[in-house]
Formats: structure tokens, C-alpha cells, sequence
């Protein structure tokens, strides 16, 4: 089992490191409420154990490893504190201290079954403005849907518009993205539970064509991604 | 006396509003843009009866939330400008979508009738529709058209008329929600309705819950408290329902248009592949889409650079017949001198390029736009312009820019967000125009080598992929992708094309000549003061220290501000008898073409530019493109000065 220091560190540096720049030694100490010192010391360790690469000035950055565990780590904090906070009604500012707490004893089961519970969230709720969903996590929740597919025997597929095959019928259940965009897609007839159908799509990663509400609409290869729906599988 | 009443065409794009307002009109139209905004606007006249109908036709709109500048401006114009009536031209066709429009009319409580367009198209899509039943359920009259065959026209306008009499009831029936929405609205309403007088309380209301920037900095200004109530009210939604507000409320108005059209519409046969479905599969094909659309763009280019050229020179040697008359009718001297290269050269200058290229690309460009193809060149090129930040929408006005870049600047319009035209303007004044491909196959082409004319074109491609790369990732705001309607075919009216050829024709005259004349004039004055020789040995630190041009060039290219083709023209004239080749080597024609091709806009294009975007960022533009300019330039005549040895 790994060190609660350990996970806590690589979620730090995972929150840190998201930009694409190393994290400095003394951002990481302000971020987890440590010494300097004591920071660089942990990070030594952490470089043995190869979860990241470290230079003195520079800063950390994470391993293919390191990050990995970095993300599920951060995953389960998100999933967490949305579990805290919509189904048992935590207040806003408690979520995230709890969730710190609680992120380490849950199991991968319990963490899968929690994220289909809550149906896939997108985003945390402790940020303080009415947050936009954070397209990194696109990365986590598709994972998260792999999992899905390979658990559940359910007939319909959780999957991004753009997976669906030309002739391939679906029904929206999310869409991602800013306000802006979500709006527009709304006011197209993406809204929760509308029947599309993928036309055609144009080669060169273009658009693709669907049918929705007795309309024909093209969509980016960008915008389409940001489309989840319900596979209707054939049977 | 005939008393007059204004109505406001308001509609999805692609339902043929623009063809109803054409048959309305007709001659009577003025087109011009909305006050300060970038979008056309056009007004008309019908006499109908006792009365004198002024018509405005709004732009064509999805929504009327603040995701494009054109909703913002129909829901100003409705709410705050107060026609006696809306006429909502809807597409019979998608009937549900369409809707979604007009409950939202609906909300903001003007007296509106509804034109039912398309009509004679249902019967292809094996759809019915109980017009009656429609009716009653929004409330509206709703009058069935076929504006393409005019029908259909004179019971609307009748409609029109009765509704301002009082005759029929056009007060339209506000839709109800959900009740977690209509709770949430009803709470604010109180608060709204005691501050918000232009706009309806409920919408208002529904615009701060969808949290509508526009609506709340209004609200704001009045009372902060308000928006903040709001934003607790909408948080409230948004984690009731595990979406976005904005979603939740087009969610609920989807459900109240479902209703109405499962009640009002039937499918009575299944739909038959027509020629337009067959026609838009080849022309989305992956292959064939591709040979054909090449196809098109080619053949639309030769046709009008060979009717453009012949015009062209037609008309140059028309205005040269005229040199003389004019001058000896002015007496001759330095006045009649001024007059002629001045003024009248700057008017022939506009002519010139005016009528013979602009307005077969404005035939052909309206031609597409009516028949639905300009939508499946966006689609087929969307992936490409991706790469450069931008969306398929982007395509047209890019190509459009190797024309002239004046026309280019106002394709760009077709992009939804100020953020997407800004990244497009800028790239498409990269684009060299037909005026700056005579200098670079003039000088590079004639004297270097054809294959380096090619080389030239190739490189700029490049810069406007980077640059408009990284305008994609400077400027701020949210990237949006193409979120497009694929029109049916259709085969467009001759009149709603010309009149659209018209109306940008006019624009370009109306906006560029002034500058073009007054640019004329400066240029002249500097030449007759004596001016020209001071600014080239002024600009020769530059020019000459670090381009490594001749000094003349300096010169040349100022004049290459007002008119990109000038350069050649004043150069081969400044350096007579000299010839090109013994008067700037290899390397040096290729830091001239260069920095020409990346040099600030000409003048026609500066002057759109400031109406397009304003004089900052026109400002900010011209200084990025002179300090590319520049940049290119002096590296390439490093770069090339050790690579071909200084010649």
C-alpha cells in the first residue's frame, strides 16, 4: 500500500504541474503547508522511487508513473467531494479537507462504482465560481468510461460524439465545455436526452454531419468531442 | 395620407427570410450596417393599403442570448426599438428547431406574426403541419408563404395590418417551464420588475438565470445584489440538474416546442432521396468532395481573373484616353497635374480594381451562399483551418483574400465571435491579393525564377498558419469550433443574388474610395512638394542598413500603402533606363517581394479594417504585420546574401 505522504505529494504535484511547467520546491510547501526543506528532502525520495524527475532551481516534474498515480489520486479527491457534497449535502468548504482525508482509504472498486454513481462529474464543487469544467479532466472521465465499458453489461455506451461511426444513432446525456459554447449547443438541440445521428464525416480530422431535431448540423472534430452521449448499440 | 406601421423579419438563418424581405422590398431597400456594429442591416418599404409597412430584416439567429454580435442586435432592436410587429419567418421544414426561436420572441412580448415558410417543401419531406392548431397553441397568427414564388405574401401582410388594427390578437402565448425553472423566475421577476423597465421582467429574469453576461452587467449597473441573488439561484439550478443553466433552460424550452410540434405536426411518407440528397453526398464525399470543390474554386478564380484582366485593362486604357482631355480642359500646368494624378487617378484607381475583379467574386460568392455550397466548403475544410486557429467557416474569406483583401475583410463577418474574427482578419491580411502576385511574379518571377515566385507563395502559407497559430493562443476568450447548419440545395433567385452583389459592391465604393482618393492625394502632394526623395534617404536606415535595398525602395513602398501593384509600376518608373536586373540583385527581389507580401495593408484594406475592428486593433495589426515586415525581410537578406553569396 502507498504512503498517504506519498499520494498526497504526487497529488500536489499533479495540481501543480498541470500547466506543463515544473512545480518550484516553494510552491509545493505553500500547497501542502510544509517547510522548504523539508520538501526538498521528500522530493529526493520521491526521485528514488522514480515517481518524479527533480532539478535543484528548477523544480519537479512528474514520471509517466508519478503521474499516473498523481491523477488517480486527484481523481479521487474530485469524485469525492462531489459525493460529499451533492449526495450527503457537505457544506462547500468542508468538501475539500474531508476529501483529503478519505482519498487515501477508498478502494478502485469503490471509487468506480462512486463515479457511475454520480454519473461521470465533471467538475469539483469547492472551487468558488461557478466553475467551468476543466477539460484535463476529459482525459480521467473518458478513462473512466473505458472502465465502464469493460464492467458494466449494459447495452449503451458512454462515449464522445466523435466515436460514434457514420449511421451510428445516439442520445445526448453531457456536454462540456464554457458557458458560450454549452449555450450554443443547446440552443442548436444538444440538450440532455435528444436522439442524434452521425451523417457523415468529413476526412482530415473535419467535422462531421448529424441529424438532430430535423435538422442537419456540422460540428468540429473539437466540438464534437465535448458531446457525450449514449450509444444506441444494435442488437 | 397613408399611415405608416415598422415590422421586423426576424428568423433562423436558412428559412429564405432574406427572399421574403427581397419580395417585400424590392427596389425600396437600403442596406447599410447597424450603428456601430459590423453587421448589415437592411430596411425597405412595402405600401400596402391605407398604409406605408417599413420593413427591417434582422440577421438571420439561432438564439437570442449573446453568443454572436447579430442576437445581441435583434433582441436590442425588438426590445428597446419597438416595432409595431415582429414577423417571425419560420422554415416549415424543421419546424421544432425554428421554434426554439420563436418562443423566445415570443418572451420578449412584441405583437408577432408568424410567416410559415417553405411550405411547398413539405410535401418532399412527408411532413404535415395543422396550421390552425399552430395558431392557437402560440397564440399568433401564423400564415403559411412560399416566399421563393412570392406566394402567400399579401395574407401576411393583411395579417400585418389586421393585428395593428386590433382586428386579430397577436399577443402570443408565453411558454411555461418546469416548475424548479418557473419558481426560480418568479422569484426574481419581483425584484426585476422593480428596476428593469425596457425589457420584459420574465425575460429578463430568464436571461440573468441562464446567466446571460449582457443582461447582468445591465442589472449590475442598477443592482449588484440582483446579480448576486441570481447567481445563487442559477447555482441552485445548475446543481439540481448536473448542467449548466444555460442548458437546463434551452432543456425546458425544447420540452414546451416538443409539445407544440408533436400536436401540430404529422409525418405522413417516408422521405425519397431528391437530387439535393444526392448532390450533397457527392459533395461531402471524401474524394469527390474534395476533386469537385478544387474543381469550383479554380474554375470561379480563372473566370475572374481573365473577366477581371480584360475588364481591367479595358477600362485603364479607357481612363488614359481621358488623360489628355482633362488636362488641356483644365488648362494644363501643375493644377490640372494634381487634378489627374491626385484625384481622378485615385477614383480610376478604385474603378480599376473595383468593378472588374470585385464584381464577378461577388456574383459568384452570392451564388454559392444561395445555393447552399459555401456550407459544404466549410465542412470539407474545416480540418485544415484548424490548424491555423480557425473553423471551416474561416475558408471563404481566406480565398477570397487572394482577390482583394477589402472584400476578404468582410467575409470575415461570417465568423461568430469577435475572438474568430480577429484571428481571421489578421490572417487574411497575410493573404497576397491579385495586386501584390503582380509584383511577386513581376520582379521574382520575371527576373529570379519562377520556381521562387512559388517558394514565395509556399513561405507565406506558412507565416499565416504560425500567425494565425499564435494569434489563436494570444488572444483571450473562449476558442470555438464550427457549430454549422448544413442547408438543403436549393436553386437561389436571380434577384436575391444580384441584390446581394449590389449590397457589397456598394460597401466596398462607400468605405474604400474616400480613402483611396484622399490617400491619392497626400501622395501627390508629396511628390510635387518635393517630399519623396527626403522620405527614401529618411527611411534608408531601414531600407538600406538592414533590408540592404536600394534607397528608392523606401519610397516605393510607402507608395505600396495605397496600392500594392504601384510598387511594381513606381519602381520600373523610378530606376528608367536602368533595367530590373542591373538594378537590384537576386537577393534583394526577394527581400523586396518579401517584405511587400508581409507589409502593412493598402489603404482600402486599412480603412475596413478600422470599421471592422476598430482603430486599436487595426492599429496593433498594421505594427504586427510591418514588424514581420521587417523581420522577414532582414533575416531573408541575411540568410540569402550567404547562401547565393552577395550579389
Amino acid at each position: 500500500m502507498k504512503d498517504e505522504r506519498v499520494e498526497e505529494y504526487l497529488e500536489a504535484l499533479y495540481k501543480l504541474t498541470e500547466d506543463g511547467s515544473p512545480a518550484k520546491t516553494s510552491e509545493i510547501a505553500s500547497e501542502l503547508g510544509l517547510s522548504p526543506s523539508s520538501v526538498t528532502e521528500m522530493l529526493k525520495k520521491l526521485e528514488k522511487k522514480r515517481y518524479i524527475k527533480y532539478k535543484p532551481y528548477r523544480g519537479a516534474t512528474l514520471t509517466r508513473k508519478g503521474r499516473r498515480e498523481g491523477k488517480r489520486v486527484t481523481r479521487r479527491h474530485r469524485i469525492l467531494e462531489r459525493f460529499l457534497h451533492d449526495v450527503l449535502k457537505i457544506k462547500k468548504k468542508d468538501v475539500h479537507e474531508q476529501a483529503c482525508e478519505m482519498e487515501h482509504a477508498i478502494s478502485d472498486d469503490v471509487e468506480e462504482a462512486l463515479c457511475r454513481f454520480l454519473s461521470h462529474p465533471e467538475e469539483c464543487p469547492d472551487d468558488q465560481k461557478p466553475i467551468p469544467p476543466c477539460d484535463k479532466d476529459v482525459e480521467s472521465c473518458a478513462e473512466c468510461i473505458e472502465e465502464e465499458k469493460k464492467h458494466s453489461r449494459r447495452k449503451r455506451e458512454l462515449v464522445p460524439l466523435v466515436d460514434l461511426k457514420n449511421g451510428e444513432e445516439g442520445v445526448v446525456i453531457f456536454l462540456r465545455g464554457g458557458r458560450g459554447l454549452v449555450r450554443r449547443l443547446a440552443d442548436m438541440g444538444l440538450t440532455r436526452d435528444t436522439k442524434i445521428t452521425v451523417n457523415k464525416s468529413a476526412p482530415f480530422r473535419g467535422p462531421i454531419e448529424i441529424q438532430v431535431r430535423g435538422t442537419k448540423l456540422a460540428l468540429g472534430r473539437g466540438v464534437a468531442s465535448k458531446v457525450f452521449v449514449h450509444k444506441k448499440v444494435a442488437s | 395620407m397613408k399611415k405608416s406601421i415598422s415590422i421586423a423579419l426576424a428568423g433562423n438563418a436558412n428559412v429564405g427570410k432574406s427572399v421574403l424581405f427581397n419580395e417585400l422590398t424590392g427596389l425600396t431597400q437600403i442596406i447599410g450596417n447597424w450603428a456601430g456594429k459590423t453587421v448589415e442591416k437592411a430596411e425597405g418599404t412595402v405600401n400596402f393599403g391605407d398604409y406605408t409597412i417599413h420593413v427591417t430584416d434582422l440577421p438571420g439567429i439561432y438564439s437570442l442570448s449573446t453568443f454572436t454580435i447579430e442576437e445581441v442586435i435583434s433582441r436590442e432592436f425588438i426590445a428597446l426599438e419597438k416595432p409595431d410587429l415582429v414577423v417571425n419567418v419560420v422554415d416549415a421544414t424543421a419546424l421544432e428547431r425554428n421554434l426554439l426561436f420563436t418562443i423566445q420572441l415570443l418572451e420578449l412580448k412584441r405583437p408577432m406574426v408568424i410567416a410559415l415558410n417553405q411550405m411547398d417543401l413539405l410535401g418532399k419531406k412527408g411532413i404535415e403541419i395543422d396550421v390552425e392548431k399552430l395558431e392557437e397553441m402560440l397564440g399568433v397568427p401564423v400564415i403559411p408563404t412560399v416566399a421563393t414564388r412570392a406566394s402567400g405574401l399579401h395574407e401576411l401582410m393583411q395579417a400585418v395590418v389586421d393585428v395593428v388594427e386590433g382586428k386579430v390578437s397577436a399577443k402570443g402565448i408565453v411558454p411555461e417551464y418546469g416548475p424548479q425553472l418557473e419558481s426560480r423566475i418568479e422569484k426574481l421577476s419581483s425584484l426585476v420588475a422593480e428596476m428593469e423597465r425596457e425589457y420584459p421582467t420574465r425575460w429578463v429574469s430568464l436571461k440573468l438565470l441562464e446567466g446571460d453576461e449582457d443582461i447582468e452587467e445591465r442589472i449590475g449597473r442598477k443592482d449588484e445584489s440582483l446579480v448576486r441573488a441570481s447567481t445563487i439561484l442559477r447555482e441552485e439550478l445548475e446543481h439540481l440538474f448536473h448542467q449548466s443553466s444555460s442548458e437546463v433552460v434551452a432543456s425546458d424550452r425544447y420540452l414546451v416546442v416538443g409539445r407544440i410540434v408533436s400536436d401540430c405536426q404529422q409525418h405522413i411518407t417516408p422521405a425519397k432521396l431528391g437530387w439535393g440528397e444526392k448532390l450533397d453526398a457527392v459533395t461531402t464525399h471524401k474524394v469527390w468532395g474534395y476533386l469537385i470543390m478544387a474543381g469550383v474554386v479554380f474554375s470561379i478564380f480563372t473566370v475572374i481573373f481573365l473577366v477581371g484582366d480584360f475588364l481591367s485593362v479595358l477600362l485603364s486604357d479607357m481612363f488614359d484616353g481621358l488623360r489628355p482631355l482633362v488636362i488641356n480642359g483644365l488648362g494644363g500646368g501643375p493644377i490640372a497635374d494634381f487634378v489627374w494624378s491626385g484625384l481622378l487617378q485615385g477614383i480610376i484607381a478604385g474603378v480599376t480594381i473595383a468593378l472588374p475583379f470585385l464584381i464577378p467574386f461577388f456574383i459568384f460568392l452570392a451564388i454559392l451562399e444561395g445555393t447552399g455550397y459555401l456550407a459544404r466548403i466549410a465542412f470539407l475544410m474545416d480540418g485544415a483551418m484548424h490548424r491555423m486557429g480557425l473553423h471551416g467557416k474561416a475558408f471563404i474569406p481566406l480565398m477570397l483574400g487572394y482577390g482583394c483583401n477589402v472584400p476578404a475583410c468582410m467575409g470575415c463577418r461570417v465568423m461568430e465571435t469577435h475572438r474568430e474574427r480577429l484571428i481571421a482578419v489578421f490572417a487574411v491580411t497575410l493573404v497576397p491579393c491579385a495586386a501584390v502576385t503582380v509584383v511577386v511574379l513581376g520582379v521574382v518571377g520575371t527576373y529570379v525564377g519562377i520556381g521562387y515566385a512559388f517558394l514565395l507563395y509556399f513561405f507565406n502559407l506558412l507565416v499565416i498558419f504560425a500567425m494565425g497559430r499564435i494569434a489563436f493562443k494570444v488572444l483571450p476568450g473562449e476558442p470555438v469550433g464550427l457549430i454549422m447548419e448544413m442547408p438543403p440545395y436549393r436553386v437561389p433567385t436571380h434577384r436575391a443574388v444580384l441584390q446581394q452583389t449590389w449590397a457589397r459592391l456598394r460597401d466596398f465604393i462607400v468605405v474604400a474610395f474616400p480613402f483611396i482618393i484622399v490617400g491619392s492625394l497626400i501622395l501627390e502632394g508629396l511628390r510635387i512638394g518635393g517630399l519623396l526623395g527626403p522620405i527614401g534617404d529618411a527611411l534608408s536606415p531601414v531600407t538600406v542598413g538592414w533590408l540592404g535595398l536600394p534607397v528608392v525602395a523606401g519610397v516605393v513602398l510607402v507608395f505600396g500603402i495605397l496600392r500594392k501593384e504601384l510598387t511594381l509600376i513606381l519602381l520600373v518608373a523610378l530606376i528608367a533606363p536602368q533595367s530590373m536586373a542591373s538594378f537590384m540583385s537576386p537577393v534583394q527581389m526577394i527581400v523586396f517581394t518579401l517584405v511587400v507580401m508581409f507589409f502593412v495593408p493598402c489603404l482600402a484594406t486599412l480603412a475596413v479594417l478600422v470599421r471592422e475592428i476598430g482603430w486599436k486593433r487595426t492599429g496593433a495589426i498594421v505594427l504586427a504585420e510591418l514588424g514581420l515586415a521587417l523581420l522577414i525581410g532582414g533575416i531573408a537578406f541575411r540568410v540569402f546574401s550567404f547562401a547565393l553569396g552577395s550579389g
